[in-house]
């Protein structure tokens, strides 16, 4: 019977919080990875191109909810973000045909178009922060829990609860089915085909006929998908504000890398990475042990290897860890 | 750029001119730090915000008295923790150098670097709780020097130049791109240790009250000279009021203006003094031969390695004195403040404006990086009294409770990043060499 506690608490506390925030940081590390693999560059502006797609859905929500349309059971915003998708692919495609097309013509060197992506990150900033201000927002309606810790005790008889939020869920679900398609797409399909060569070889794409306007496109329409989503699953489950929106950026970036920027299934495995490793270890294990371990032997302390304000510096160091021993990733990177 | 400036000090006033002035300093010091690493080698730094933290780290730990408390309730614990760890990367030197590489170095090293955080925080932690015991709502850290402050701007440097050794030798062998990246996670992890270590830092709760290397305003305007000064430079104005209790009255008013203006004006003095002397220096550097190689490094890095030049060990050097001169910015920018805070040490604020400096100015060029510091920094200032003047002005014909208008008049502070990303964006397409682009003189 501790042994099951213990399991459930575990679960409650690190593994369906890991897995959520894992799978938000999955969606964002696709992102930049597509980025990087197609366009070439690191794209700084990452978080803030999230805070803006998350921003759409939020207004075509406050909008739906005060036409009365809703989802029931459901959070309003998931009607909504097609909507937002759309105006966000429209932004993402002006912005490349703006600012980044002039380079990627020229042939400018990747460090010059990360510093342009700095500058659309300071934009992309402020106009977020005119439409809708800087303040924390909460944009979540309908049933808040699928499974409630008083609920989940009673029917079990365990002491210990599992409460599970629908959001979680949804993320959870909405990221494999995306990550899934995405991965089929890349993989089966002509155009995601071509992709991969281009994202591989270039100037050999460029020979076998493949158009590469067409192929940029179609990327910056999969990455304003991807943003949207990844923004608007992270802001229904927390909450919207788009300084941590732009922070953000920090543990997708490390993602990214630790997947091997580049490769879009190691920036999927990195998110799990960089997630779980933050919650591992900052998580106090007393009550774990307590369950676990004879009576005798109970800890004394909090049993936490570190204090969660390093949350995020753990997240940092597994980068660098990483960037020194495996530059390229645990899964090779730089083809997609 | 300085009759910008006279401006503010005429239409809003010469106290909000001199601390726009100030900053405008402090920004052209970390500017020129930068400069000197993406300017002259190429490198990228995203870790300003890192070494900015630090010097101002040093302006703390320099400064503030000691707390005798403190070092006696728990100062032996960190003093011996701070042995085990340099102890720790000693031994580990010692292994990672006279053994070769195998599985079992490798497992014998993660062995030490676990084994020593274990007993590490087994030491240090009755230390540190006892320390932040002592009079937390005051001090609760261990203080101190009580040296003066001007000191903890070579501190700072060194500092700053410290953290730069380690990194560089970590991080500098990495792509640029991804060197930015790790640079910028590093400065957070710098950050994360800065705000939560309260022992060392006080950590959010701040450190306030710093000594000044100025007179404070509350004494200069009791002491005689100044006043006299004060009266002599008013005196015209003050002819002309003849009753002798408003003329006491305005005089008053004069001091107390008068001394915060000369307060900001003995700061100015000192920042001028750090700016001209890093500028002679850089710029000899740039035009001596260590100049021309560093820029034949960052052109040609093969060609330059090929001609017998160490690049690792110069892009090492050039990391650092780069990243000290950021170190002296940072305690300088305490300095002025007076106080330390490490929840305002924002990446957006201290590594992305900095670097719209560096490449507005020109990158390669001192001047340019000066520039660049000013016009950013007063622009940033400026932004939000020219938003609103141009909110006004759009929206003239609106009604003053519209709702439009009243939600631009609430976020004319975002005006700013609009300016800096579209003032960026423009100068990096029509001008990718900055205002004052690199010169390079062939002898």
């Amino acid at each position: 019977m501790d042994f099951l506690n213990a399991i459930i608490l575990l679960l409650n506390y690190i593994f369906v919080p890991a897995l959520t925030y894992g799978s938000q940081l999955a969606l964002g590390a696709i992102f930049v990875t597509l980025i990087y693999g197609i366009l070439r560059f690191a794209n700084f502006a990452t978080g803030d191109m999230m805070s803006f797609g998350t921003m759409f859905v939020i207004l075509f929500t406050f909008y739906f909810q005060s036409v009365g349309i809703s989802l029931g059971v459901l959070p309003t915003a998931l009607l909504a973000i097609p909507f937002g998708i759309i105006f966000m692919v429209g932004y993402m495609l002006i912005v490349d045909k703006f600012v980044f097309k002039y380079y990627r013509t020229n042939k400018s060197p990747p460090v010059q178009l990360a510093m342009v992506s700095i500058g659309v990150m300071f934009v992309t900033q402020a106009v977020v922060r005119i439409v809708i201000g800087p303040s924390d927002r909460r944009f979540f309606d309908g049933e808040k829990f699928l499974i409630k810790a008083g609920e989940f005790k009673e029917m079990t008889g365990l002491n210990e609860g599992l409460a599970i939020k629908s959001t979680q869920v949804i993320t959870i679900i909405v990221t494999l089915i995306l990550v899934s398609t995405l991965f089929w797409f890349l993989n089966k399909t002509k155009t995601g085909k071509s992709m991969r060569a281009y994202s591989d070889n270039e100037d050999l794409a460029l020979l076998s006929g493949i158009d590469p306007k067409k192929i940029v496109m179609i990327t910056w329409i999969i990455a304003g998908i991807l943003a949207t989503i990844g923004g608007a699953l992270y802001g229904l489950d927390k909450s919207f504000k788009p300084f941590t929106y732009f922070n953000n950026m920090l543990p997708i970036f490390a993602a990214a890398i630790v997947g091997g920027i580049g490769n879009p299934f190691g920036a999927f495995l990195g998110g799990y990475v960089i997630a779980f490793s933050e919650i591992l270890l900052t998580y106090a294990y007393r009550k774990f042990f307590i369950y676990v371990l004879p009576e005798s032997m109970e800890p004394g302390g909090l049993v936490q290897l570190l204090s969660t304000d390093y949350k995020f510096a753990v997240s940092f160091s597994i980068l660098v860890i990483v960037l020194l021993y495996r530059p390229s990733g645990i899964f090779k990177g730089k083809v997609l | 750029m300085m009759g910008l400036i006279i401006l503010v000090g005429l239409f809003q006033s010469w106290n909000i001119a001199l601390s726009i002035f100030n900053l405008c300093l402090i920004s052209a010091v970390m500017t020129m730090g930068a400069n000197i690493q993406w300017g002259y080698a190429g490198l990228i730094n995203f870790g300003i915000m890192g070494f900015t933290a630090l010097g101002g780290l040093a302006a703390v730990l320099i400064s503030v008295d000691p707390v005798q408390e403190a070092w006696s309730a728990g100062g032996s614990n960190i003093l011996f923790s701070l042995f085990l760890i340099i102890s720790m990367v000693l031994a580990i030197r010692y292994i990672l150098k006279n053994f070769k590489k195998s599985k079992n170095r490798t497992y014998i090293v993660a062995t030490i670097i676990i084994l020593g955080i274990v007993i590490i925080r087994f030491i240090s932690e009755p230390g540190i709780v006892a320390i932040e015991e002592v009079d937390p709502a005051k001090t609760g850290f261990l203080g101190g020097l009580g040296l003066p402050i001007i000191f903890s701007w070579v501190l700072g440097a060194f500092f700053a130049g410290g953290l730069a050794f380690v990194i560089g030798k970590v991080a500098l062998g990495l792509r640029a791109d991804y060197l930015a990246i790790a640079t910028l996670l590093i400065s957070e992890i710098v950050i994360a240790i800065i705000k939560h270590e309260d022992w060392l830092t006080r950590g959010v709760k701040n450190v306030i009250g710093l000594k000044r290397p100025a007179p404070y305003e509350v004494n200069l305007q009791q002491t005689d000279w100044f006043i006299d000064l004060v009266e002599k430079f008013n005196s015209t104005k003050l002819n002309l009021i003849t009753d002798l209790n408003e003329r006491q009255a305005a005089l008053n008013q004069l001091v107390i203006e008068g001394s915060s203006v000369f307060v900001k004006l003995c700061y100015s003095g000192l920042f001028l003094v750090v700016v001209i002397i890093l500028l002679i220096l850089t710029q000899k550097a740039l035009y001596s031969p260590w100049g021309r190689m560093m820029r034949a490094i960052r052109d040609n890095e093969e060609a330059a390695n090929a001609m017998g030049k160490n690049v690792v060990k110069q892009h090492l050097l050039i990391f650092v004195l780069g990243s000290a001169i950021v170190g002296i910015a940072g305690a300088m920018l305490v300095t002025q403040d007076g106080l330390f805070t490490p929840g305002s040490y924002r990446p957006l604020r201290y590594t992305f404006l900095i670097w719209v400096m560096v490449i507005v100015g020109g990158s390669g060029n001192n001047f340019g990086a000066i520039l660049g510091g000013f016009v950013v920094w007063f622009l940033w200032i400026e932004a939000a009294p020219i938003g609103l003047y141009l909110v006004n002005l759009t929206t003239a014909g609106l009604d003053d409770t519209h709702y439009l208008k009243v939600h631009l008049i609430e976020s004319v502070p975002y005006f700013r990043f609009l300016m800096m990303g579209v003032g960026l964006l423009v100068i990096m397409r029509y001008r990718p060499k900055g205002i004052l682009p690199e010169k390079i003189e062939i002898k």
